[in-house]
């Protein structure tokens, strides 16, 4: 039975990702900020044929209750073998521009807070030697762009973060998957003109649950954003720092 | 911002702002635009739409609460859709009391304009299988209504077409099935009187009844094909059964010499002689039988970027001699398009102060939208309604004069009472004659 931790489970990706695999049968442990909000997907996730659902609410940037969680996920549930993270924030790149302290917060939220869970996730998943942890990143971390660099700086630190992790755990047999979705139209990004590049978080989930079952360490979702991010990562230097991307 | 949208019909096209709602414990938007939900925008014309003002798009609200098994009480989101309740709900033997003939429909909407299907006859409205809902209204309270407590509200709201608040949660009562099959029945019939002789004699022993009758064959008005189904039996359960879900899609509009009354009349006319008996009985999935359309998504597409007409109406069973005449009118007028149906609705009454359905014979079909003409055919339609008693479909309208609307529901000023002071659409606005 697939017993599934996920982080930031209230975000419009991961409640869909939760319901495909609520559909086969898994038992879960959700993590988010909102009791009221948890408690609404936890009912949803029961009814749609989860076979045990629990949750905890919390501030992920409280670093330090990180290994208390985990492990009380893992009693809950007698073990995992899935971890889900899909906690983030898309901050306004301008503001972060005149101020650190938001600067410090979007990447503390994006990046540090997610290797405080690995590092613990990590070593419990190394020693049991089975399981998948797949983390949502973003198609912004592969290139530094004007518009968007905090987020994308955040989002590249983790990618290569990741890298290494993959690196190290192979061996143990765990799958460390890095998740590239592109424009994801969701709750994040309300705010935003949508067109013909933007998808549904359940084609994204979609997308996540195969690339799960296949093992796979990296995956652009939609398929078609690793062509887009091939090329924009493959403009030399000279031409794109004039571009306004 | 306010963008650009459309409602199924394509017409008519409004600029509104939208606010999506994501939790069921969202607050109304503070706003001093009127608002109004909206799930998938599958009505026709203007009741879902709300010009210059504010949509509450609800599809985020798309959580199950709870589903007993036993009882087959099924309690969620507004945003939920038909298509959700039933992949959930049909492995475990239960089925929708009333369905449309679209799945894509959310649970507030068919709610909203207390939708009717196949069963009329026999089970009535949605609105009757509704149990409870809560209602958020503009000031803030949070309403708990059914037909014991703000029995009023509830009432109003069944049918109410959005103006009483935003429905957050249902519960509603489904029915048990032993499987996914129907058994159909699919017979020829060859004028009206033939038509009507087949409902009385189908409308005791099928569950579900509906026509397809032929609007362009001016040589033999009213031929068209009777269709009649009932669950299958525990008895009848087939060992294996296949299920597809192979979709078609039209992915662009469609130029609009494409429709043109020859290749309407053709569709018709091989439509007509599909089967070569007069009589054709099968077992069928239940998708296909009600839902023949969903199928092909965004067949709107195929009306072009002007977009069509639907127009749907009772008249009372005396006066059935109306619909043979409405019939006439639109042969002769050519505008028509295929898919023209034709079904009895029985004496269930709707539970809605404002719901449309009433015992008579109801005509739904698409017309193409063809300018002035168009409009002026309809217009008489509604007339020829009007003297006989009858009323026209408020979610399927986008055209119809505050005149005939009030005449149709003369109880629409009772209703008003229970409007939200913060809600409107542009349909309430149009047949109101409120600016």
């Amino acid at each position: 039975m697939r017993k599934v931790l996920i982080i930031g489970a209230t975000s419009a990706i991961a409640q869909e990702t939760a319901k495909i695999y609520a559909q086969q049968q898994a038992a879960f442990f959700l993590v988010a900020r909102n009791q009221e909000k948890l408690a609404a997907i936890a009912d949803d996730l029961k009814v749609r044929g989860a076979t045990q659902v629990d949750y905890h609410a919390m501030d992920i940037n409280e670093l330090d209750q990180h290994s208390t969680v985990i492990e009380q996920a893992a009693a809950c549930l007698t073990g995992l073998n899935t971890v889900l993270i899909a906690h983030g924030t898309l901050d306004d790149q301008k503001v972060c521009e005149q101020n650190f302290a938001k600067t410090e917060l979007a990447l503390k939220t994006n990046f540090l807070s997610v290797v405080s869970l690995l590092t613990d996730l990590a070593n419990r998943f190394e020693k049991q030697r089975y399981g998948c942890i797949a983390v949502i990143s973003s198609v912004a971390g592969d290139r530094g762009r004007q518009s968007n660099y905090i987020y994308g700086t955040a989002k590249g630190a983790l990618n290569l973060f990741l890298q290494g992790l993959r690196n190290r755990l192979h061996r143990h047999n765990i799958c460390v998957l890095t998740i590239k979705p592109g424009f994801v139209d969701s709750p994040m990004t309300a705010s935003f003109k949508k067109g013909l590049l933007w998808a549904k978080p359940e084609i994204i989930a979609k997308g996540i649950v195969k690339a799960i079952d296949k093992r796979k360490n990296e995956v652009y979702l939609p398929w078609f954003w690793w062509g887009i991010m091939f090329i924009i990562s493959n403009i030399p230097e000279f031409i794109f720092k004039r571009m306004k991307l | 911002m306010a963008q650009q949208y459309e409602s199924w019909g394509r017409f008519p096209k409004v600029f509104q702002h939208i606010h999506p709602l994501q939790w069921r414990s969202d607050s109304l938007p503070l706003t001093d635009q009127k608002i109004l939900a909206q799930g998938l925008g599958r009505s026709y014309g203007d009741v879902c739409l709300n010009d210059k003002q504010t949509i509450l798009a609800t599809r985020g609200l798309n959580r199950f609460i709870h589903f007993d098994a036993h009882t087959g009480k099924l309690y969620c989101e507004s945003g939920v859709s038909l298509a959700e309740i039933l992949d959930l709900c049909v492995p475990q033997g239960w089925f929708l009391p009333v369905t449309p003939g679209t799945k894509f429909v959310t649970i507030g909407g068919a709610i909203a304009n207390d939708v009717h299907g196949k069963n009329h006859h026999r089970a009535g409205t949605f609105g009757r299988y509704v149990l409870q809902f809560e209602l958020l209204q503009s000031s803030g309270e949070r309403l708990i209504c059914s037909s014991e407590k703000h029995v009023e509200l509830f009432k109003a709201t069944i049918g109410g077409l959005g103006l009483t608040g935003l429905i957050t949660w249902a519960k509603i009562q489904l029915k048990r099935i032993h499987h996914r099959a129907i058994h159909t029945e699919s017979i020829q019939f060859e004028n009206i009187e033939a038509f009507f002789e087949l409902a009385e004699q189908s409308d005791e022993n099928y569950e579900y009844t509906m026509s397809w009758v032929d609007c362009n064959y001016t040589k033999q008005i009213g031929r068209g094909i009777f269709f009649r189904g009932n669950h299958i039996t525990e008895y009848e359960i087939p060992e294996k059964w296949k299920i597809s879900s192979k979709k078609l899609t039209i992915p662009m509009d469609l130029p609009g010499f494409i429709l043109n009354p020859w290749s309407v009349k053709l569709f018709n006319f091989l439509y007509y002689h599909q089967q070569k008996q007069k009589s054709v009985s099968k077992l069928a999935d239940y998708d296909p039988f009600f839902y023949p359309l969903d199928a092909i998504l965004q067949w709107n597409c195929m009306y072009g970027k002007r977009g069509f007409l639907q127009y749907q109406c009772v008249v009372p069973y005396e006066d059935h001699r109306m619909i043979t005449e409405i019939l006439n009118q639109i042969a002769k007028s050519g505008l028509s398009s295929f898919l023209a149906v034709l079904k009895n609705f029985g004496e269930v009454p709707s539970p809605g102060i404002l719901s449309f359905p009433r015992k008579g014979v109801t005509l739904a079909l698409d017309f193409p939208i063809k300018g002035a003409q168009t409009f002026a055919l309809l217009d008489s339609l509604d007339d020829k309604v009007r003297e006989c008693g009858g009323a026209v479909y408020p979610c399927k309208d986008a055209r119809l004069s505050p005149i005939n609307f009030q005449a149709y529901y003369p109880q629409w000023q009772a209703f008003s009472q229970f409007i939200d002071p913060q809600f409107s659409s542009s349909f309430w606005r149009r047949v109101t004659g409120e600016t």
